[in-house]
């Protein structure tokens, strides 16, 4: 019906297109401007005349051009394929365009999302006969080496399971047969898809109280984030907010993970793609690409797909959640996200909110992230799925005060400060202890299998936590009066804050060992420092020189501890017996 | 079948209106004959209706509703190319103006290029040697990044740029590159000095030029950029070519960008720069890289003065967000007579880690930079220390890494113009300047790179001092 809708344009600027004669269009309809095909999405209707955000450069397009509706709103395709794929702002697969257009994208090329030659494998997990609803499990497709995809009722389907047949199938062809009450027959295929602006449908939300795993020390150890939960990560260019996001995509503990790179650099999504394949997930030794999904939105890529990308994104994740697995996403950076929307919001002429901003654009932010969450899947069987969000925000000039950053901080539960100073001494990743915070750091705990050691953990981070404060403060003395002023044992608490900064929260991304740092590998390096630390000062009580504790050889040791690979994690304890060692023959030797 | 109409009503900034007009598409280009038989360029920014909203490239000074023609030329911006163009020069516009033939066109180009797939990218991981230490030891560049020089007015990052171009090579090929210079609103006298330099080594025959100078038309640098890069991508992915482009200056393209969109009333972003102003400056920068199966590569180095040194300025802010890094260039080490004045701690280079370590330059050189770069941080402020203390108050730890900061800005970054280091020297340099400390200071070097590269410098300072006691 909605075919039939035609219209004609009669403005273009820049992104934005206004059609007349398009009565009967919805809002958020999927159109196609003029005779190249242009991708567009209805933002704003007046009577019969329509704006249009294009997904595509409008240079050469004119009055008079013809646009038609569509009638569906913009949707992803879901279904196996997804795994090991790249795509653009509106999942147009990259490596395929590549192949049809060659180096340089051109305008117009429509691509279906999901591979439709390509056959799957359909291993059915229920019989014919029983009584299904949306989002029951009906069967699996190994979908690569980490995935097992689950095939699911699509929404708005339910009745009877008339045929299921296991076989090699596209996604496109008919694996099952559901007969409603009322005897209509549906078809379904392992392919369904779902408008990205919407959430999916979740039987019922749980709080996220376990700790998603990351392997960065400084995060993992002070301001962690759970399986479900939200981060905000805002910094000035220079800082490492890419370099945190990668980290976190090699290393994080989902099932599946997306990364969206919406409007960055070109170069940093090649980086991804070249490494992804050869990395290895540190607990199945499988490349990571085999549970990775990726959106590239490049900064010069149309500024509508731009927009368009994180909800894709958020949308491909939701579809894994729903399978009942763990999923994070990240997103970088939503800066460039909110700049498409103020971009948009210019061009549709709307009164703008701070700094040229839609007044919208905290209402996008937050209804964006409250799609994460911890969440009782719906359909059968039972099962828990929960989808993180880490998002790095670009304030301009590094300014917190941001309304981007703002807008995310009021939602989200965890904070990593990137800091400009931090960056510029090379300590990375750059993230200020004393300014970011956490909420999930009460489940910190429950990361150890023995009890004792979660509890012995929450106190070394605190005590930890409490010698950077220190820190902070002594700094400022000396600054005043200079380090004579300190006694010895202040002397050396600010010792042991410089180990702890430079040996434990400084982490080397390219470092083969000290890129990923188990929890226990964690829990037992702060250990060692704080152990050498208590043993310092009671040495120090006794009498024993503040210089000479600190020329002790054993310091080198905790230095390098980070080094020690994961698999020799015994000679860890062992320093702690050396340091024991050497100030007992310092005390020894004062005697 | 061109169309010409006489409907000019509305004339303001540099902006035209024209009316009653069929046909015309968005983005496409004009050309507008004055009454008095000369000519001026124009592109299209907006079509309603019958309506179109024009940019007047060259002004529009002396141009009346009445008599003014405009041609519809049904294209975008083009350029011709063909391999002549090396060793031309051009007007911002791309016209040549050595008073040399035109160029019989190969083909023409669409000066705004189309997006790169990021899938068709080639990681760039060639190291650059450009024979300057802070560069090449502690920023390393690589083949088709993009890597700007924020500068300020009254510092040399004419000479710096101009020494990258004279001696930039990939190591061990011996490969020069091409070079593409875009001047946008820079004076005769800085344009002429980098054509002089180019002319005295020879590279000019490897150069093409695109020339707005300060007196030309502002609006036309909006084009300038795109002229270049055009250019630049035919040498590169057609032609095989490894190109340079050298953007100068982004913050005088920035401001006539501004100008446009301050007279189409758009709502501004911050400091009167329009809101797109990061998605504007990512099409021009983006643009560099390699591509899969092309044996070109697109190395970029925009140059933009910082107004007041201010880093957080839009244009080197928004800069700084796509760009691979950046060279900021700091007063206070000018004025101390350090040249060329790199700012080492907050300069980066993002693609390092890629261009650099055995095989490519030498296995200890990411080691080597961190520990630089650790060391001269904790120098530098222990000097800030002695500037508030007095340096009595100063810690025996303290002052040594005082004194390293000192001689790091004294050897290592500074350098002579026209002094070409080779990656190995710069290396060694690092190791001798390191050699003040012990090794269980140097925390960020891997113990068997310490033992196997600072034995040699260790040992000439123990000779040294063991000649003074003599």
């Amino acid at each position: 019906m909605s075919e039939t809708i035609q219209g004609k344009v009669v403005k273009v600027a820049g992104p934005v297109v206004v059609a007349e004669g398009m009565t009967g269009a919805r809002m958020y309809d999927v159109v196609r401007v003029s005779k190249l095909n242009l991708i567009g999405e209805i933002v704003e209707l007046h009577g019969d005349l329509a704006s249009i955000q294009v997904y595509e450069e409008t240079v050469g397009i004119g009055p008079g051009e013809p646009v038609v509706n569509t009638g569906v709103p913009l949707s992803v395709e879901l279904g196996p394929g997804l795994i090991e794929s790249i795509y653009d702002g509106i999942q147009r697969p990259l490596e395929s365009l590549y192949a049809v257009e060659g180096a340089f994208m051109k305008r117009g090329t429509d691509l279906p999302g999901l591979n439709r030659e390509k056959k799957w494998h359909f291993k059915p997990t229920v019989e014919a006969g029983i009584k299904v609803n949306p989002g029951d499990i009906i069967g699996e497709v190994d979908e690569s080496s980490l995935v097992m995809h689950k095939i699911m009722i699509p929404a708005g389907v339910s009745g009877t399971l008339q045929k299921i047949t296991e076989g090699d199938y596209t996604v496109v062809q008919d694996i099952a047969t559901v007969v409603a009450e009322d005897g209509t027959e549906t078809q379904l295929q392992m392919m369904q898809k779902w408008p990205v602006r919407n959430a999916r449908n979740v039987q019922r939300r749980l709080a996220p109280n376990e700790i998603l795993r990351t392997g960065q020390r400084v995060i993992d150890t002070f301001f962690p984030i759970s399986k479900g939960g939200t981060a905000c990560v805002p910094g000035p260019f220079g800082t490492g907010k890419t370099v945190v996001q990668h980290q976190l995509a090699k290393w994080v503990d989902a099932e599946v993970v997306i990364y969206v790179g919406c409007g960055e650099r070109g170069n940093e999504m090649t980086d991804v793609l070249t490494e992804f394949p050869e990395l290895k997930d540190p607990r199945t030794g499988e490349p990571l690409m085999k549970r990775s999904v990726l959106i590239a939105n490049t900064s010069n890529m149309p500024v509508a797909a731009r927009e368009a990308s994180v909800y894709t994104g958020i949308t491909i994740a939701e579809y894994f959640r729903d399978m009942g697995m763990s999923v994070a996403l990240m997103a970088d950076s939503t800066s460039r996200w909110a700049e498409a929307m103020r971009e948009i919001s210019t061009r549709l002429e709307e009164m703008p909110a701070e700094e040229g901003y839609p007044a919208y654009l905290g209402a996008r932010i937050a209804s964006f992230y409250e799609r994460a969450g911890r969440v009782q899947c719906q359909g059968g069987p039972e099962r828990e799925g929960a989808l993180s969000i880490i998002g790095a925000v670009s304030p301009p000039g590094g300014d917190l005060s941001d309304s981007v950053v703002q807008a995310t901080l009021h939602v989200t539960k965890v904070f990593w400060s990137l800091q400009g100073r931090l960056a510029y001494q090379r300590h990375f990743p750059a993230i200020d202890w004393l300014t970011s915070y956490s909420f999930y750091k009460q489940y910190l705990k429950n990361c150890f299998d023995d009890a004792d050691q979660g509890l012995e953990m929450d106190n070394l981070v605190a005590e930890a936590m409490a010698l950077l404060e220190k820190e902070s403060n002594l700094l400022e003395i000396v600054r005043l009066v200079g380090a004579e002023a300190l006694s010895p044992q202040d002397r050396f608490a600010l010792e042991t804050s410089r180990t702890i900064r430079e040996d434990y929260l400084h982490q080397n991304a390219f470092h083969k060992v000290d890129t990923y740092t188990s929890m226990l590998k964690q829990y037992e390096m702060l250990k060692t420092i704080l152990f050498f630390h208590k043993q310092a000062l009671k040495a120090i009580e006794a009498g024993v020189d503040i210089n000479d504790i600190s020329k002790l050889k054993v310091r080198e040791d905790i230095a390098r501890a980070k080094y020690i690979p994961q698999d020799e994690m015994e000679k860890i304890p062992q320093i702690r017996e050396t340091i024991e060692k050497q100030i007992k023959e310092l005390q020894a030797a004062g005697v | 079948m061109l169309k010409e109409y006489q409907t000019v009503t509305e004339i303001y900034g540099p902006l035209m209106l024209v009316e009653k007009i069929d046909g015309a598409k968005y983005g496409h280009i004009v050309d507008i004959e004055l009454g008095d038989g000369s000519k001026r360029h124009g592109q299209i920014l907006q079509v309603e209706n019958d309506k179109v909203l024009l940019q007047v490239f060259e002004g529009t000074n002396g141009i009346d509703v009445d008599t003014s023609t405009v041609r519809f030329l049904a294209k975008p911006l083009e350029l011709a190319v063909s391999p002549d163009i090396l060793g031309r020069v051009f007007t911002g516009l791309g016209v040549p103006k050595d008073g040399g033939p035109d160029i019989i066109p190969d083909k023409r180009l669409d000066i705004n290029g189309n997006p790169i797939n990021p899938f068709a990218r080639d990681y760039p991981n060639e190291f650059i040697q450009t024979g300057i230490s802070t560069i090449d030891g502690l920023n390393p560049i690589v083949r088709g990044q993009k890597l700007p020089i924020f500068s300020g007015a009254g510092l040399p990052h004419d000479e710096i740029t101009a020494q990258i171009a004279r001696q930039a090579t990939v190591l061990g090929k011996g490969e020069e590159f091409a070079v593409v210079f875009a001047a946008m609103g820079i004076t005769f006298e800085a344009a002429q000095f980098f054509i002089d330099d180019l002319t005295e080594t020879g590279a000019i025959e490897r150069a093409v030029m695109f020339m707005n100078l300060a007196n030309d038309p502002a609006i036309e640098r909006i084009a300038t950029p795109r002229f270049a890069l055009t250019a630049a991508e035919y040498l590169a992915f057609e032609l095989d070519k490894h190109v340079l482009v050298i953007l100068n200056d982004m913050t005088n393209y920035c401001e006539a960008l501004r100008e446009i969109s301050a007279a189409r009333k758009e709502v501004p972003g911050r400091r009167g720069y329009p809101g797109y102003l990061y998605t504007d400056l990512a099409m021009i920068y983006e643009r560099a890289g390699r591509i899969k199966g092309k044996k070109g590569s697109i190395t970029m180095i925009p140059v933009l003065t910082m107004p007041e040194d201010d880093k957080t300025h839009p244009v080197p802010d928004l800069t700084g967000y796509i760009t691979e890094g950046q060279i900021i260039l700091s007063r206070s080490l000018h004025r101390q007579s350090v040249a060329p004045p790199v700012d080492a701690l907050p300069s980066l280079s993002r693609l390092k880690d890629k261009g650099i370590g055995a095989g490519k330059t030498r296995e200890d050189h990411a080691d080597l930079y961190n520990q630089l770069y650790a060391a001269y941080a904790r120098g530098k402020e222990a000097q800030e220390l002695a500037t508030i203390m007095g340096e009595a108050a100063l810690s025996n730890e303290d002052k040594k890494y005082m004194t390293f900061a000192n001689e790091f800005e004294a050897r290592y970054v500074t350098q002579d113009y026209y002094e070409n280091r080779s990656i190995e020297t710069t290396l060694d340099l690092g190791w001798e300047l390191l050699s003040m400390f012990d090794n269980v200071e140097l925390k960020r070097i891997d113990i068997e790179l310490i033992d196997k590269y600072m034995p040699r410098f260790r040992k000439e300072q123990k000779n040294e001092e063991a000649a003074k006691e003599e």
